[in-house]
């Protein structure tokens, strides 16, 4: 198997010998070499994550926590295994805290309805904010068909930033939960999670974080945050796709109700009555996406080889440089200018759509996202119908953000 | 330029874009509707005047991309003084072309300069930038719902 090495040295990372480890970055499009910015949208994977699936469908394929045979034995210690190590990542206090979901959407859709339904009253209020995915709308909105409960919302500035201002004055006796997004997918802010969770807490109120768009780019550390819950996807950490994590505290997974019922979340089942499983069994109801969790394993121990704090670093310094540089394309306004941002920036052109920049920058190879980015409130507040991101992974270069602006000032040519 | 995108974005789609026929509103249309595309944002909103069973004005407004807007743009000069009729036979015929189903030079030609919206079929996902004002016309003149989605 390929490995990394020397990646981390003192000239920080090796960015060349890093990209050596993803095949796809070889792809040409329109006989352009791929520039890939879509990385919000789904990072690319390296090989050692597509050789661990791989070798886990030729060695390992069996059912686990089922028999008693050596390959189910196998992949029942590899699938452990990696919740141990997605525990270590987000520095869990127990791996009975770390859910396997589908992704970030699941993990949401599993606290609205499982905690939602036992704990939410009639006129009880939430609280999420004006820059939240539809993932962190939508299954809130679809609880009030059982519950009749009100949606408050925390207001984006100008620049991107929640207006905290007043964010405590939000908080009355009926709020019962708030479900907060780390950074933003369209705007790329980080906001001040830390902060608002401890006064969350003050007012006895659990607190989700979605951070999707925060595991990739920056360390998270559940117990420093102190999170109730935190939702992730894989696919957006060099995982595959249709895998993700919930995290949340015992305490509370304890005494929700199981989200889903059938295999593997049961201890004993009669016609009567069923008994349901420990944690975190209780929530993996059926036979689970093995080779998910397995290469989410393996995504982490890629991650963690390179070290995310020297990621982010890294990353940093593209975010910084991507926005002087496109500060320099005439015309192009920048979407979002948060005081902390990470991962992502959305710009738009006064007369130019973005759906056509996607079209003329697909032709230079460069795929990048246009469109409202699953966030339609955000476009709503800022009174456009859409933006083009760029968004950045770690084997994004310099090199690839001075393409980009030279393409963009191409196009804006044939729009005069 | 690629041989693809210019064919894609033609001198005649770039000059409607910049400066659309029509794009303006109706004080008191016979027909209204509103169209949207979900999945990338775009309205536009369709205003009809007929008399007679002929369309005499045809305007629209609201925001997209260039091939959107451009297809809006001709549409509005195209139909003018069609009858309902025509403007179906149009629209059904400008269909194929954007699909890319076989479609007899002849009939092309009828398009006059909707043809030169053909590239769109060569992306798909662009077709339905190009269809949705000739959606939304149509769900006007049949009135049968005022919001129009490409999503459904």
């Amino acid at each position: 198997m390929h490995t990394t090495t020397n990646i981390n040295n003192s000239k920080g990372l090796d960015i060349d010998c890093i990209r050596e480890d993803f095949p796809i970055l070889n792809t040409t499009v329109h006989g352009k070499p791929l520039i890939y910015f879509d990385n919000a949208a789904t990072t690319q994977k390296p090989r050692s994550v597509i050789e661990t699936i791989d070798n886990y469908y030729t060695n390992m394929n069996s059912n686990i926590h089922r028999g008693v045979h050596y390959l189910s034995q196998i992949s029942t210690d590899a699938y452990e295994k990696a919740r141990t190590k997605i525990k270590e990542f987000i520095n869990a206090p127990s791996t009975k805290e770390i859910i396997f979901t589908r992704g970030t959407t699941e993990s949401i859709n599993l606290v609205a309805h499982s905690y939602g339904m036992k704990f939410f009253n009639d006129g009880d209020e939430i609280i999420i904010s004006a820059m939240e995915h539809h993932s962190n709308i939508v299954p809130w909105q679809l609880l009030k068909t059982y519950k009749n409960i009100n949606i408050k919302v925390i207001p984006i500035d100008d620049d991107g930033n929640l207006v905290i201002d007043n964010f405590e004055s939000m908080f009355t006796e009926r709020t019962k939960f708030l479900s907060l997004v780390y950074v933003s997918n369209s705007l790329g802010t980080v906001n001040p999670v830390k902060e608002l969770i401890s006064i969350a807490h003050k007012h006895n109120v659990p607190v989700l974080i979605d951070a999707a768009q925060a595991v990739n780019h920056i360390p998270v550390d559940v117990q420093d945050l102190d999170c109730d819950f935190l939702a992730l996807s894989g696919h957006k950490m060099y995982g595959p796709t249709g895998i993700g994590v919930l995290y949340g505290k015992e305490k509370y997974l304890k005494a929700m109700p199981p989200y889903q019922g059938g295999g593997d979340m049961i201890s004993k089942v009669t016609f009567e009555k069923t008994t349901f499983n420990e944690l975190p069994y209780k929530f993996e109801a059926g036979t689970p996406n093995i080779e998910g969790v397995i290469g989410l394993g393996a995504a982490i121990d890629y991650i963690n080889n390179i070290g995310i704090n020297a990621i982010h670093e890294y990353e940093s310094g593209l975010m910084e440089y991507a926005t002087k540089a496109l500060q320099t394309v005439p015309g192009l306004q920048i979407i979002g200018n948060a005081k902390e941002k990470a991962g992502a920036i959305s710009f738009l052109f006064e007369n130019i759509h973005p759906h056509d920049v996607g079209t003329f920058i697909d032709f230079e190879g460069i795929a990048l996202r246009t469109g409202h980015h699953c966030t339609q409130p955000v476009m709503d507040r800022y009174g456009i119908p859409a933006t083009s991101r760029v968004s950045f992974a770690v084997y994004n270069t310099k090199a690839e953000i001075d393409i980009l602006v030279k393409s963009l000032i191409k196009i804006i040519e044939v729009f005069k | 330029m690629d041989s693809e995108l210019r064919e894609l974005y033609q001198q005649v789609i770039l000059d409607h874009n910049k400066s659309p026929r029509n794009f303006r509103k109706i004080e008191h249309p016979d027909h209204f509707a509103e169209g949207y595309n979900p999945l990338c944002g775009d309205r536009i909103d369709i205003y009809v005047k007929v008399e007679n069973n002929i369309i005499t004005d045809l305007s629209f407004q609201g925001s997209g991309c260039a091939i959107s807007k451009a297809s809006a743009s001709l549409m509005s000069s195209m139909l003018k003084g069609k009858s309902e009729e025509e403007a179906k036979e149009i629209f059904n015929r400008f269909h194929d072309l954007v699909t890319g189903h076989d479609i007899s030079a002849e009939e092309i030609e009828k398009l006059g300069k909707l043809a030169v919206l053909e590239g769109v079929k060569e992306f798909p996902a662009r077709v339905k930038c190009a269809s949705l004002a000739w959606h939304t016309l149509n769900s006007a003149l049949n009135e049968d719902k005022n919001v129009v989605s490409t999503e459904e």
